[in-house]
């Protein structure tokens, strides 16, 4: 989900939601004007959040005072990070209990020379985006990084929120990759939306995240009713 | 006569120019960028492709283009003062020499769809021009705004067989058309991201720099020829981007007796919160896949730049501008709208040459350095100025 969205103080309800439906973890996307991966439902939410005034000061600000206790990865384009400053924006994770940050503009080869020391004397570890046509040389280069973490595993070339089918030789591939990535933790996204596609993604590989749908069910204020049919309860 | 390289132009193996640049791009766009690269390395030492890229802009561009000494600037503000006429170029500016080049690029990908973002429209009808003649498929993504406010180079397009899809996203101006058309990449991965400035993930900054570098090329045989030296003591251009400030510059970086002067404008004044001076009001950040200065509020949002001039008002620079700023190797110099149309009405009077907006930025400069009796100066002409007579008259 996004910070500020859909209003600037919904964070800790939203999570408090998630957690009780039985939820394992919550991306908190930090807004950003300029979102290049993201399709129209979380441009659009970026939007809200920053005119809704959400910065990443205030969010560390509501996380830190959170009552959910539902474990939190943060979502963020490089920018506002940097902006923050990096060592700030490691300490202020380290001190409300985050250890995994996905930054989807930092590319494996820039974090390893330029960034990677400081974020591992944090102990803080980024999750890399792996894709089905991401190659194997590449996969392994992500996986040293993210053993500590978990790997993005995106489920088809597109920005986030598109149509996907599963389709078998798209599976036969996520499962090719899940496998390369032995013990460390596999999560597909990008276009998952329903119960169907998470049982499939279930099947492959270590869990599903879903972002485009669920906010899409925010904004229609069916949220409950949507994470009932996600999870198959009836 | 091929283009040449150096070193100084040349990133490190990640794309830094200094802490400027690199590749900042989600994995989803590994692949076509890798690619890209590779065939980039390839076509520097590629003769066939030389020969092929050197014809069409002798042919089909027109190059050289001519460098002009005008008098009357000379008397007005001493030195001798030279004009580098991209305002000559088939389609009225530089933006085709590098269009040509990224095209045949495109072409030995075996690409046939070709993408393209445009502010003003000058690099979309350059892309659209190059797309008819290669007989390709072009789709320019430009925003909303600019749209309703550039007309003709919309219709331009449109008769040279382009789709314009409006970028409603953002502020919908260039940044938004840049995100859009990155967007429509990441989805339809056959196509072909033709870059208009010396911005975006590496390799776009070196690539355009170098499909530019023709200009500075030019201006040195030229000034061998009428100055008995191929190196002046100022070459000043316009920079928005940068690109043809990156090409005008690209072959004096390593003459540190060359003063380099990049123009930017300041829009209503460097004050006045409408602006586009990013190098002066901008701090390090990322946008469209490079770290470079970039003009963001406290919270790392990428804020609207202003210029009366749309080639301009981007909040970035490219990378190479941004490290040889740092470095003290470019000199920024900044201008505003009264001083640019300023500027342009009188080289339109003293010389008959109507001046792009954004190249009146440039000749603007004049006005704001120390100018010696035997300094040469080279102001480069990045554009004609038909597109801009609403604003002039």
């Amino acid at each position: 989900m996004t910070a500020g969205y859909p209003t600037i103080d919904s964070l800790d309800d939203q999570l408090c939601l998630l957690e009780s439906k039985g939820i394992d973890f919550v991306e908190v996307g930090i807004p950003f004007s300029d979102p290049l991966a993201d399709g129209p439902t979380i441009q659009e939410a970026s939007k809200i959040g920053i005119e809704n005034g959400m910065n990443l000061t205030l969010l560390f600000e509501q996380l830190k005072r959170r009552k959910s206790k539902i474990p939190i990865i943060l979502m963020g384009y490089f920018n506002p990070v940097l902006n923050f400053g990096i060592d700030a924006f490691l300490n202020a994770c380290g001190e409300i209990d985050i250890t995994s940050v996905i930054l989807p503009d930092l590319s494996i080869e820039i974090y390893n020379r330029n960034y990677r020391a400081r974020f591992e004397a944090k102990g803080i570890f980024p999750s890399f985006l792996v894709t089905t046509s991401t190659s194997q040389e590449r996969i392994k280069k992500a996986v040293d990084i993210c053993t500590n973490s978990f790997i993005y595993l995106v489920s088809s070339n597109s920005t986030t929120g598109g149509e996907n089918n599963f389709s078998a030789d798209q599976c036969d591939r996520l499962r090719e990759i899940t496998t390369l990535c032995g013990d460390t933790p596999v999560f597909i996204g990008f276009g998952i939306k329903n119960n169907d596609d998470v049982q499939k993604v279930h099947s492959i590989s270590d869990g599903a995240i879903i972002g485009s749908s669920y906010l899409k069910a925010i904004e229609n204020r069916e949220e409950r009713h949507y994470l009932d049919e996600l999870l198959g309860v009836k | 006569m091929l283009l040449k390289t150096e070193s100084y132009t040349k990133p490190d193996d990640l794309g830094f120019y200094g802490e400027f640049g690199g590749a900042f791009i989600p994995e989803l766009l590994r692949p076509n960028v890798e690619e890209l690269d590779q065939v980039f390395m390839k076509c520097l030492s590629d003769e066939q492709f030389q020969k092929e890229y050197i014809q069409i802009l002798k042919d089909y561009v027109g190059r050289p283009t001519p460098l002009y000494h005008s008098e009357k600037l000379s008397e007005k503000y001493g030195g001798t003062i030279y004009l580098k006429r991209e305002d000559l170029n088939h389609t009225g500016a530089h933006k085709i020499n590098n269009a040509i080049g990224q095209i045949l690029l495109a072409k030995k990908m075996g690409r046939t769809k070709i993408i393209a973002e445009t502010g003003a429209g000058q690099h979309g009808v350059a892309t659209a021009t190059t797309c008819a003649l290669m007989n390709m498929e072009c789709i320019v993504f430009m925003g909303e705004i600019d749209i309703a406010r550039q007309t003709p180079n919309v219709k331009r397009m449109q008769f040279l067989g382009a789709t314009v899809i409006p970028a409603t996203s953002g502020s919908k101006t260039l940044k938004d058309a840049t995100n859009e058309a990155i967007r429509f990449w990441i989805n339809n991965p056959d196509s072909y991201y033709l870059i208009g400035s010396v911005v975006g993930p590496h390799p776009y900054p070196e690539m355009v720099a170098y499909f530019q570098s023709v200009i500075s090329q030019e201006m040195r045989e030229q000034l061998q020829q009428k100055t008995g030296s191929q190196l002046p003591t100022k070459v000043i251009a316009c920079v928005g981007g940068g690109s043809n400030a990156a090409g005008a510059f690209y072959h004096y970086y390593r003459e540190p007796e060359v003063k380099l002067i990049a123009v930017e404008a300041s829009g209503l004044g460097l004050d006045s919160g409408k602006s586009a001076a990013t190098s002066i009001l901008g701090s390090p950040g990322v946008l469209h896949g490079s770290m470079t200065l970039l003009m963001q509020d406290e919270s790392g949002q990428v804020t609207e730049p202003y210029s009366i001039s749309a080639g301009l008002d981007y909040p970035g620079i490219g990378p190479l501008h941004a490290y040889s700023i740092n470095e003290g190797r470019t000199q920024s110099v900044s201008v505003t709208d009264q001083q640019a149309l300023a500027a342009a009405k009188a080289l339109t009077r003293s010389d008959g040459i109507i001046p792009a907006l954004e190249s009146a930025h440039a000749l603007a400069a004049l006005e704001k350095i120390t100018i010696e009796s035997n300094d040469v100066i080279v102001v480069n002409l990045s554009g004609r100025g038909d597109k801009d007579m609403e604003h002039y008259l």
